[in-house]
């Protein structure tokens, strides 16, 4: 049981006790239990705990369940340190041999290191995968436990909060997002100080803080990488708003097909209000909050934020016209407001560097950095973040480690269903929001899918359009029809039955679905058929030719 | 179809466990209901509707919104295969055409003798693993034709 914290001195005192604590000369040893799972960490974990336990090295070695560590490519992955090893593809009958050499005596095991190019890379610090990153929202991904908040409060954690509850007037901390310039991070880049803006100045008592947790994009982990390796970022950047904002409750709606995600961020609320971090009167200011997580049902559209508010309202989850905005009109009529997972993240990093700091990084029209799902065809698929304005090309080859095989890039798919195909010419493209929209993707939500010369665009045209048909909620006829007879033809066209109007006929249709739909889904969908059109137009005409 | 019938205690005892009966629960109280029979049987929902005061067609407006939600029965094992992106291009349509050749299913069926119920899922947001399945709450990653007949396989006998 935790012992509750009664005001802001509390909370540093606790770091403070904990540092001591941790100063000890013990070896770290951090094991991803996160997505790494799926390959046998958990089995690893139990073994590295039995073994210490059997040698009696409980007071020299520590053992950590931590988030993801980012290069999921060689799961299951662990970190050692001291020596600051990185481990990857650890079975369980290897843990005595890491344990007895790496570390009790600090020797590199060389088949469990990274390797490029023919070359072993046993430390992190020098592997490019991590050292070309700029770890800013993922800064406790991978290093903490995510179910011990008093891990989160040892790196400063719940003090950009305690600061904006007792030294910062809300109207400072609005001015302080706005002037970062940190834009949404779920897909349409909206400026989140603005957004708060809104909801602060729109009447009512009654206002909501809700974070979408409605990760739905196929491609993408951002999100449920950051709820699983550090849910406490995102209570705290809520708590933050609702500083900011003036409200008192809130809610994650959160998709049930992540059940880590669910279960840690479960366990999160519950030890922070154990800390009185949620409830009545925080930390002995008189400021209320607390936090409901209400699980989707499987509904794409949900991640639209009126139709995330009819599901939590209990109903189907369909989106209506905007304006009301939900600043002024949303979760039950009341001002509400409504960020991104990511966004929320960055909130605490703002406040404590101040927004100047922020600034720096990225470029004018995006600041700050964004996290990539890197995954497809790449080597080192896994959770990637770096500063807004860094190229394609490296990300995918610097970072990325290339393409696997002797085939070429062709093509990185950016914004999922919403979004489009960037080929070759665009490698060097430096990527922020504006950029982005120009070669017709969109930044999204940060799902990259890396595409070599196997891959049939077209074919990858009629997958998006199946998904967007399937998930399109049927209210407005563009989209509902729109999409259908978009992916008839596809359809038709990767079969080998194709006609030479086809192709007008798809713009035709993609222009009034795009124009006429009554929200994001129907008015992006068309985008991944205009992209590739645009930019493999030879694949399509061959298709249609081979048909006859 | 004549459906057997059911208790009704379990779904009576998860609409009290909410004090507060808003119609918000709505989908948290299908979500359990689902999850204590395996499925949403109708003589469940009319109770829910009756209890909550709530139109039984609205109900079964929500029901059939959500893809999570099903009236059929479940089998004892869920396999959710993958269909995102990543593994769309990493070749899963063999491995999901390999798996319904062996239970003799399409997407949404259940096997004749209940031991599982195929289905799949838009992403698992687990990409880095593509082609990936779960079956119940465990991952399988980096699936081949060969890999997901075995994982199959040791299922089938098993009765847990």
């Amino acid at each position: 049981m935790l012992k509750s914290l009664k005001s802001y001195n509390d909370l540093v005192s606790m770091r403070k006790s904990h540092d001591k604590k941790s100063k000890r000369d013990t070896v770290k040893v951090s094991v991803c239990m996160t997505g790494c799972r799926a390959l046998g960490a958990e089995e690893v974990y139990d073994e590295f705990k039995k073994q210490i336990k059997k040698q009696k090295l409980q007071d020299k070695v520590e053992v950590i369940k931590t988030g993801c560590q980012g290069l999921c490519a060689r799961a299951p992955v662990m970190t050692i340190d001291p020596p600051g090893v990185f481990y990857g593809r650890v079975t369980v009958d290897i843990v005595p041999d890491i344990i007895s050499n790496t570390v009790l005596k600090g020797e590199v095991i060389n088949k469990l290191c990274y390797a490029e190019a023919g070359k072993k890379i046993p430390y992190l610090k020098d592997i490019p995968f991590y050292s070309k990153q700029k770890k800013i929202v993922l800064r406790n991904c991978g290093v903490i436990d995510p179910n011990n908040i008093e891990q989160y409060i040892a790196r400063k954690g719940y003090e950009a909060f305690a600061k904006a509850l007792f030294d910062l007037e809300p109207e400072y901390i609005i001015n302080e997002i706005t002037n970062s310039g940190l834009r949404g991070r779920g897909g349409a880049g909206f400026p989140t100080g603005l957004k708060w803006e809104f909801c602060r100045k729109a009447k009512g008592d009654i206002k909501y803080v809700i974070c979408n947790a409605d990760e739905g994009d196929p491609g993408a982990f951002m999100d449920r990488a950051v709820l699983e390796g550090d849910p406490h970022a995102v209570i705290e950047g809520m708590l933050i708003a609702a500083r900011a904002i003036g409200s008192e409750k809130g809610f994650v709606y959160v998709r049930a097909e992540y059940p880590i995600a669910v279960d840690h961020l479960k366990n999160a609320i519950s030890q922070a209000r154990e800390l009185n971090l949620l409830g009545n009167n925080i930390l002995g200011s008189g400021f209320n909050f607390d936090l409901e997580i209400k699980m989707g049902a499987g509904a794409f559209v949900c991640g639209e934020e009126t139709a995330l508010i009819a599901s939590i309202e209990g109903k189907r989850g369909m989106p209506r016209p905007r304006p009301p905005f939900p600043a002024n009109s949303g979760l039950w009529d009341k001002p509400t407001n409504i960020n991104n997972v990511e966004t929320l993240a960055n909130i605490p990093v703002i406040l404590s560097n101040g927004s100047e700091w922020y600034k720096q990084l990225g470029t004018k029209n995006g600041t700050g950095t964004k996290i990539f799902a890197l995954a497809g065809k790449v080597k080192n698929t896994g959770l990637v973040e770096v500063p807004m304005g860094t190229t394609l090309r490296e990300i995918i080859f610097d970072i990325g480690g290339g393409i696997p095989g002797r085939r070429e890039f062709k093509a990185a798919q950016m914004g999922g269903p919403s979004g489009g195909c960037v080929p070759a010419e665009h490698l060097d493209l430096p990527i922020d929001y504006e950029t982005v929209k120009e070669v017709g993707a969109i930044m999204g939500s940060g799902g990259l899918i890396v595409m070599d010369s196997d891959t049939s665009m077209v074919d990858i045209s009629r997958y998006f359009m199946e998904f967007v048909q399937d998930e399109s909620c049927g209210k407005c006829v563009p989209c509902r029809v729109g999409t259908k007879k978009m992916l008839d033809i596809l359809t038709r066209i990767t079969e080998g039955n194709g006609c030479r109007s086809d192709i007008e006929d798809l713009k035709e249709m993609a222009d009034v679905t795009k124009n006429a739909s009554l929200c994001g889904l129907g008015q992006t969908a068309p985008n991944p058929v205009l992209s590739t059109i645009r930019y493999f137009m030879n694949e399509y005409e061959v298709l249609i030719k081979a048909g006859g | 179809m004549v459906e057997k019938t059911i208790d009704l205690r379990s779904v009576r005892k998860i609409v009290s466990e909410y004090s507060n009966v808003h119609d918000s629960n709505l989908i948290a109280i299908l979500q359990q209901t689902q999850d204590e029979y395996g499925y949403l049987p109708k003589q469940a929902l009319k109770e829910v509707s009756r209890l909550m005061d709530v139109p039984l067609t609205r109900i079964f407006g929500i029901v059939t919104f959500y893809s999570q939600f099903t009236f059929i029965p479940r089998g004892r094992h869920a396999i959710k295969i993958c269909t995102g992106t990543a593994c769309h291009v990493k070749g899963v349509n063999d491995v999901k055409q390999k798996v319904k050749e062996q239970l003799n299913v399409v997407e949404g069926e259940t096997t004749a003798d209940y031991q599982f119920t195929l289905e799949t899922v838009a992403c698992l947001g687990t990409c880095f693993l593509a082609p990936v399945m779960m079956v119940d709450d465990r991952y399988f990653g980096k699936l081949t034709v060969d890999t997901v007949t075995d994982i199959v396989d040791r299922y089938s006998g098993d009765n847990t």
